[in-house]
């Protein structure tokens, strides 16, 4: 067989290649080129190696917000995976009330995420927020800006309150997708509804779920805007998470060097986590 | 096991049926007896998955009453009702190996470990599933998981009725024969009461003792293929089953018999005194395309229809005529040859049916 050759083809891909270097590889590099070297102008920058790296390494700051972010999307996963399950299971499956109840769950996700960290930063004030006012007021005392168990407790209802819907959303989805026949059989079978959800419910929910998963996990893991908003990070460092030491390695001291290679070792933590969780949620797939 | 009846039975998915077309199920008495092999044949959306849902509780009828050995089990959830159903498409649980599928309605039960291995590995025998007991069910194919699909409605030995929804849908062609044997043998071997619902008049009966035939939401004939065929007590049976199915003409009364076109049909006394009873909206004859006579020569009494066309099947032949303005089709044997022109036929009396009003006019001989 003769192979056409035809050169011109090249021509058509070029849009997509510009946009994908401009867009992604070009402003990749040039973070790559500031954690190898050290920078002053543009006359006057010295390659440096890996020496950012080992400084970004070894800087026990980072190591706290490291930690702090895991514990953090640990927690998150924990709770809003199991919460938006239940939540689509008792979702009504059909009727004006299924309408009304997804656009309840779709309104915080409408939400920009600064507006998000006010509600809450207003919410919780001791002084005039309803949600804070109340709780003092029923003797339990609560400060979101010196406690530091105060704090993280409502960074993380603040999540859960933000994306947990969206959890719910995609477990909806998954379930209204199983057909009726399903559930006749495993009525037929006997099948306790404990095992409805074990057998049917579960499994013809996993794609929806691993979606969630992964979407929440990079979400958490990247938080920045709402704590920053609401506690700016405090008391102390709490809630310094892992993108607002970035910011401020970055933008307040301006060390440049050390936070390109910081993002670069972000990026491959976010992309590790994500692939050992694919990995994890989709093996027993390719099992005979 | 069980004997299954319907009494006063009827169905209707709107809240305020206004009329006998809102009825997916017609009122309707009907017996299925303990141990029969029985089929439930009719065109889509004739009620038959209704009543099969009626029967194994996954619907509730809005009238009547549905009893399994005389008891009243309308208020019993299917999985009360101890039944068996496999439906038109398989379902698998996923995520279990074929032998979980299978022991899955055993252990629902809590049957023993021994049992359930005994009973599992048998039926998986019965439907030539035992290479693939330790496979994912997610991995097989589509006539593998409605196998397995059927192998849980069989497993449990205990249940009142197996009820098959179309089950072979899906089912390559050859491998159709092939699983309607085995449901077949596993009738005789178990004597469980079967109720296999199908719109392929082929299929119901190389399974069933006896068919009912549905149509509009009524079962309008219940009995042997041979019956079916012989004496449809209904236009619709007479059309739906036989290929091709039954020449219906409309008729007018007539001195001695019924008329159309020009042409007169004698019929017996019996039958004229019956039809003289009147009222009736619509009066048809119906014959079988195989029960028309076609003659050689032609005779006094003979019919003189004027030939269309013939068709050559390989097995047979269809002969297609027109008498009196209206279309025949005659079943004929694959040597027979036909001339050009006029056909010389007659209409058997013992093979002619008088359909009032759709129903079958029957004569006390």
């Amino acid at each position: 067989m003769n192979k056409v050759q035809n050169n011109k083809a090249w021509w058509l891909v070029l849009p997509v290649f510009l946009l994908v270097a401009f867009s992604a590889v070009i402003p990749m590099m040039t973070v790559v080129n500031y954690s190898v070297q050290d920078i002053f102008d543009q006359s006057s920058r010295y390659f440096v190696g890996a020496d950012w790296y080992r400084q970004v390494l070894q800087d026990p700051r980072l190591h706290d917000s490291l930690l702090r972010q895991f514990i953090y999307s640990g927690c998150v996963l924990l709770i809003e995976i199991p919460l938006g399950i239940a939540i689509a299971l008792t979702m009504p499956a059909k009727g004006r009330w299924s309408s009304l109840c997804l656009i309840v769950m779709a309104i915080p996700l409408l939400i920009p995420w600064n507006v998000v960290g006010t509600i809450w930063q207003i919410f919780g004030r001791a002084d005039i927020g309803l949600l804070g006012y109340t709780l003092n007021a029923m003797g339990i005392s609560y400060n979101y800006a010196s406690n530091t168990v105060d704090a993280w407790v409502t960074v993380l209802v603040m999540d859960v309150w933000h994306w947990t819907s969206l959890v719910a959303l995609l477990c909806y989805s998954g379930l209204r997708a199983i057909p009726d026949v399903y559930y006749q059989a495993a009525r037929i079978d006997r099948a306790s509804n404990w095992a409805v959800f074990r057998h049917i419910q579960l499994p013809k929910m996993k794609s929806v779920l691993l979606i969630a998963v992964m979407l929440r996990f990079m979400d958490s893991f990247m938080i920045y805007t709402e704590p920053f908003v609401l506690t700016g990070g405090g008391p102390g460092n709490a809630t310094t998470f892992l993108s607002q030491t970035l910011t401020q390695m970055a933008v307040g001291q301006f060390d440049l060097g050390p936070a390109a290679a910081f993002s670069l070792v972000y990026f491959l933590i976010i992309l590790l986590v994500s692939w050992l969780f694919y990995t994890a949620m989709t093996h027993n797939d390719k099992q005979g | 096991m069980a004997e299954i009846r319907l009494q006063h039975l009827a169905h209707s998915y709107s809240a305020h049926p206004a009329g006998p077309e809102d009825y997916a199920i017609r009122e309707m008495d009907h017996i299925w007896e303990q141990g029969g092999a029985y089929a439930l044949l009719g065109p889509s959306g004739c009620g038959k998955s209704t009543l099969l849902n009626i029967i194994s509780g996954l619907l509730s009828p809005s009238h009547g009453q549905v009893l399994f050995d005389g008891k009243v089990v309308n208020e019993l959830p299917p999985e009360q009702r101890n039944i068996a159903q496999v439906f038109q498409f398989p379902v698998v649980y996923d995520t279990m190996t074929v032998f979980d599928n299978l022991a899955f309605p055993l252990r629902n039960q809590g049957k023993s470990e021994e049992q359930v291995h005994a009973r599992v590995q048998e039926v998986a025998e019965v439907l030539d599933l035992q290479r693939l007991l330790q496979r994912k069910a997610r991995n097989l194919s589509a006539d593998e998981k409605q196998k397995v699909s059927m192998g849980r409605g069989l497993v449990r030995d205990d249940v009142s009725a197996i009820l098959f929804d179309e089950p072979l849908t899906v089912i390559d062609p050859h491998l159709k024969w092939k699983l309607r044997r085995k449901l077949k043998q596993i009738h005789e071997q178990f004597n469980i009461t079967m109720v296999y619902v199908t719109h392929d008049q082929l299929e119901a009966s190389t399974f069933a003792d006896k068919i009912a035939v549905m149509y509009g939401g009524q079962i309008v004939q219940f009995g042997t293929p041979r019956e079916l065929f012989e004496r449809p007590a209904h236009t619709f049976v007479g059309y739906f089953i036989g290929s091709p199915g039954m020449n219906l003409v409309d008729v007018q009364p007539e001195r001695g018999g019924v008329g159309f076109g020009g042409i007169h049909v004698p019929l017996s006394e019996a039958l004229q005194a019956r039809i003289a009873q009147g009222g009736w909206q619509r009066l048809q004859i119906g014959i079988r395309p195989e029960f028309i006579r076609v003659w050689d020569e032609g005779f006094e009494a003979a019919l003189h229809s004027e030939r269309v066309h013939l068709e050559d099947l390989g097995t047979y032949k269809i002969l297609t005529l027109l008498l009196g303005g209206q279309t025949f089709k005659v079943r004929l044997p694959e040597d027979r040859t036909v001339p050009e022109g006029t056909v010389f036929i007659s209409f058997p009396a013992q093979w002619l049916m008088v359909y009032a009003d759709d129903r079958l006019l029957e004569v006390k001989p």
